[in-house]
């Protein structure tokens, strides 16, 4: 049965949509339920971009472990995003540096921006959803 | 205005839940239209009719089906967070050999689909969350 979402006559408006991830991957599930439906919303066809920020810039760390928590380590899904054409992942400069992180430890090519740019981005979008 | 509203946190343990309620009345009474209400994350334990807050304190979930009578109301649970959480209709438990369903009245289980059409749909998306 085909969904009410599936209607053709859906099809028609684009707009950009931004999801804002801002938590550490674990420790509470809003990571992992952010990325869901960032999956999900990729078959709507819409212009999406990602940003990661404060804690939410290890979602994307390299080398994750989970096998002492018992969580399963979804980091990986990160990488299919290509694929289902989610392109514009942005990161924080300053929630990056102040983690001592660079962009050599992230699993996922990234677009690099300073705080004031990320509110110019966001100005810009119609839909943010902050996890 | 055509709004709709994300509650990503349960009820009594986070403000978003009441705060949630709260915003939907007010835009109502103002005459705004509200599209849909999604539940996500454990958002969707409002969703449970099995609930049972002490007598003298209010009963979200109770608010928000008397809301979606009187309003005709779209409230909406994510299946997929809704099954992490045990929250089922008569489909779900059926399909999952349970026992039975607490899902509330006015309330319906359906995909995260759902919640990005209402951002599609809607002037607003309006979230409530921690």
């Amino acid at each position: 049965m085909a969904e009410p979402w599936e209607d053709d006559e859906l099809d028609g408006p684009v707009r950009k949509f931004m999801y804002v991830n801002r938590r550490a991957p674990y420790g509470t599930i809003y990571a992992l339920e952010s990325l869901e439906v960032v999956l999900i919303a990729a078959a709507f066809e819409q212009d999406v971009s990602l940003v990661f920020m404060d804690d939410g810039v290890y979602q994307i760390k390299k080398e994750q472990n989970t096998d002492a928590i018992g969580v399963k380590n979804f980091s990986p899904t990160y990488r299919a995003l290509e694929g289902y054409d989610v392109e514009k992942l942005y990161v924080e400069k300053e929630s990056l540096e102040s983690r001592g992180l660079t962009t050599d430890d992230l699993i996922v090519p990234v677009q690099v921006v300073e705080k004031d740019q990320l509110a110019e981005l966001m100005e810009e979008q119609e839909v943010i959803l902050s996890f | 205005m055509k709004l709709s509203v994300l509650v990503n946190e349960g009820p009594y343990q986070h403000q978003s839940a009441d705060s949630a309620i709260q915003f939907t009345k007010a835009a109502l009474a103002k005459g705004h239209e509200i599209y849909r209400v999604f539940f996500y994350h454990d958002g969707v334990n409002n969703g449970t009719r099995f609930a049972v807050p002490p007598q003298d304190d209010r009963n979200i979930t109770h608010e928000w089906s008397s809301l979606a009578k009187e309003h005709g109301l779209d409230l909406v649970v994510c299946i997929a967070a809704a099954q992490r959480r045990g929250i089922l209709d008569e489909n779900e438990a059926k399909r999952q050999g349970k026992d039975g369903d607490n899902i509330a009245e006015g309330f319906r289980i359906s995909g995260l689909g759902q919640l990005i059409e209402a951002g599609i749909q809607s002037d607003r998306l309006v979230i409530f969350g921690d």
